[in-house]
């Protein structure tokens, strides 16, 4: 008998109440509940104070207002758009504006960050201190000070644009801007664009057909090259034969300014280089950590079985050193994003600018904007962690 | 995600309404505070400047002064929150100043939908440009194609876009916040022209290096009643800022300045001065303040006509003739109701 043991463990006695805190389970579920109701209640009267200090001004709320014409100017638009055009409209151009310097932002931040993480693991002390130097300079000034620098050295010390720096009649950089050949795109260039898209294509069938002809034979092919001729060769030989359908439009010095063109605008210029070159710092750091965190045992192993020092790079460290980079570099292509809103201080007229700023003023519905501004930075960061997640998942370790 | 995103709206709307929980009057929050919440430009040279002591000075401020004197007797109990073209209605309808007394448009809309009073003018102003006298522009039509400074939020951006567009012109908008930050591009060239109410312009041109190389367009493109202004909903306070202007303005057109106030509150011949100053009647009561409220803001800050040309008057740097802001009996607009 003593060799048997109880499997349903202690034995049940009667209900009481202290039983419902000492047990853990029901313990865990009560501190929940009181948490949850306490967060509920700041919500609550956080939203009911809101109601009643707008019954107690006697303000209205809806979004009536973004069809309302705007009234005001837009100085650097993606769309078309003009004083007549709605509230909503204002805000579109300032989306599509945010949207813009991020992009670009991301892409400098990437390609400046990526290069300054390898030059600070160079064996070269020279070029291994530069980047240190650099690195902790740039991130431990604060961002909106970047800004206002890299703004400044423009609107001050470029030269005003009469006396613009010209290269070859159509380049002019001045401080109103950089201002380029705007290309007018002739009726059959939509060759040239379907030569593009059919390079792509091409280039992705193959690759995958290549892979698969690896696995089944070992045989390799130059994927790399054809992939070049099909994206790139295809649309320039297509160009080519088509006899240039483009035709370029050079600025010209008007009274003011310069002319046609395209142009940009200084605002633009320094919101992007600054928010560039200040998360490049950050970016950097991460790479090194990420190259430092695959073991020197990986690499070593990967050479003694005959790999190519190329080969060991491309299949065995990066697609480690990946792993640890990805989730630290989600967080700064969001900082780059949120901290385009410092547009403001400079005048470039991103959300922000418009619809949290003159279209506020000017209508007054600060709430109704503030909402707006909230949730559409809400949607840009949700939007770049998920595609961050989607591809973090990917190169994730595939356990077997 | 929903939650947060609520929460967070929450929030940031509780961050901006959350200081306008007060029932009381205006009056008695002011009194009970012991400082009166005025707020100002960011400095514009004449109309709202800091002394060398750091005290905040000038055509605009002296209106808080003078306010802040009707209550407390004492000018310097007034707290300054500087506001840009932009903020300043939030802070006035949160409840961060109780006056807005900065060179801001009475305009129809921010009366009603903005749900603000505003309470007189102390400023007939309209909106001109300036530009850098080589670069040889006689008039405001011939800007086509040119960039222009211009203050966010303000009427003048609205009144900017309608001139161009009504002529059929284009130009390259370059916003910007406060007057230094529009002086400072201006004067690195990234803009052609500076556009304001000519007030501010000419306060602007005065503090550069060589004023002369600077002209003013001579068109003036629109109406800017420039005045003090206070939150919708508390009549009482609406009442008080409304007839200390007028207090200063009747000042001036029945001749009692900072000088001889203490003199004529002795009684005079002239029955308005004496309701003005105290002697006769009690108009304080009717407003919440005492007899004596209008003598104490004269004798503070002097009547309309001292404030003006101490500030931005002929005599000062900033050179305004008195315009259309002299006395109706002068030929100008002001116009106070009387005192009665």
């Amino acid at each position: 008998m003593a060799t048997t043991i109880d499997m349903r463990g202690p034995p049940k006695s009667g209900f009481s109440i202290g039983k419902i805190w000492t047990d853990k389970k029901s313990r865990g579920v009560i501190v929940q509940v009181i948490a949850m109701a306490i967060f509920c209640a700041v919500v609550f009267y956080l939203a009911n104070n809101v109601v009643e200090n707008f019954q107690k001004l006697g303000k209205p709320f809806g979004f009536d207002f973004l069809e309302q014409e705007s009234n005001y100017d837009i100085n650097q638009t993606l769309i078309s758009y003009n004083s007549q055009s709605s509230h909503g409209r204002a805000a579109v151009v300032g989306i599509l504006n945010t949207l813009l310097v991020a992009f670009c932002g991301i892409i400098l931040a990437t390609i400046l960050g990526f290069i300054l993480g390898v030059l600070r693991l160079s064996p070269n002390w020279l070029v291994n201190k530069l980047a240190y130097c650099y690195i902790e300079f740039v991130r431990n000034v604060p961002v909106l000070v970047h800004i206002l620098l890299v703004h400044g050295i423009m609107v001050h010390s470029l030269p005003h644009p009469k006396q613009a720096i010209n290269v070859a009649d159509s380049f002019f950089l001045s401080n109103r801007g950089f201002y380029m050949p705007q290309p007018v795109f002739q009726p059959l260039f939509w060759l040239v664009v379907a030569a593009f898209v059919f390079g792509l294509i091409y280039a992705f069938w193959y690759r995958r057909a290549a892979r698969i002809k690896q696995a089944a034979t070992g045989e390799q092919s130059p994927v790399f090259w054809v992939m070049l001729a099909s994206i790139i060769g295809l649309p320039i030989l297509a160009f080519l034969l088509t006899g240039l359908p483009i035709e370029w439009q050079d600025p010209v010095q008007g009274k003011f300014n310069l002319k046609g063109g395209m142009a940009i605008k200084p605002e633009f210029m320094a919101l992007w280089l600054a928010l560039s070159l200040y998360t490049a710092a950050f970016i950097a750091e991460i790479v090194r950590s990420g190259i430092m965190a695959v073991d020197k045992g990986q690499s070593e192993a990967a050479l003694a079985l005959g790999l190519p020092r190329k080969r060991t790079m491309n299949l065995v460290v990066i697609p480690q050193a990946l792993r640890v980079i990805i989730p630290p570099l989600t967080s700064q292509y969001l900082n780059i994003t949120k901290n385009s809103s410092l547009a403001i201080a400079i005048g470039y007229m991103d959300i922000v600018a418009t619809i949290g700023g003159i279209s506020l003023n000017q209508t007054g519905r600060e709430m109704e904007c503030m909402i707006i501004v909230l949730g559409l930075y809400l949607f840009f960061s949700i939007t770049i962690s998920m595609i961050m997640n989607w591809y973090n998942n990917r190169i994730a370790l595939v356990e077997r | 995600m929903n939650t947060l995103s609520k929460f967070a709206v929450s929030a940031a709307a509780a961050a901006l309404l959350v200081a306008n929980t007060s029932t009381a009057g205006t009056l008695d929050d002011t009194r009970a505070a012991g400082e009166l919440k005025c707020g100002i430009s960011t400095g514009v040279p004449g109309f709202a400047f800091t002394s060398d002591a750091g005290d905040w000075q000038g055509f605009d401020p002296a209106v808080c002064q003078a306010v802040a004197a009707a209550i407390f007797g004492d000018t310097s109990k007034v707290k300054y929150t500087t506001t840009t073209g932009k903020t300043r209605f939030t802070a006035l309808a949160s409840g961060e100043v109780d006056m807005l007394a900065r060179n801001t448009t009475w305009t129809f809309s921010r009366d009603t939908d903005l749900k603000l009073d505003f309470v007189g003018v102390n400023y007939y102003d309209g909106q001109g440009f300036m530009a850098p006298a080589d670069l040889g522009v006689g008039s405001a039509k011939e800007l086509d194609g040119a960039s222009v400074c211009i203050q966010t939020g303000t009427t003048t951006e609205l009144n900017l876009a309608d001139f161009f567009r009504v002529n059929g012109i284009s130009y390259e908008a370059v916003p910007i916040e406060t007057n230094d930050e529009a002086r400072t591009n201006y004067e690195a060239g990234r803009c052609d022209v500076y556009t304001t109410d000519a007030s501010g312009l000419a306060a602007t041109r005065s503090s550069f290096d060589d004023p002369s190389a600077h002209v003013l367009m001579p068109e003036i493109i629109s109406k800017e009643p420039l005045g003090p202004l206070v939150r919708h909903g508390d009549s009482e306070w609406a009442d008080i800022v409304r007839w200390t202007l007028n207090a200063l303005i009747t000042a001036e057109e029945l001749g009692v300045t900072s000088e001889n106030v203490d003199k004529m509150a002795t009684g005079t011949d002239n029955p308005e001065i004496n309701r003005l100053l105290g002697s006769e009647g009690d108009l304080g009561a009717m407003i919440g303040l005492d007899k004596a409220w209008a003598w104490r803001a004269i004798k503070a800050v002097g009547n309309y006509g001292e404030i003006f040309d101490k500030y931005i008057g002929k005599d000062t740097p900033i050179g305004l003739e008195r315009g259309l802001n002299a006395q109706w009996t002068d030929g100008g607009l002001l116009y106070s109701p009387p005192f009665r």
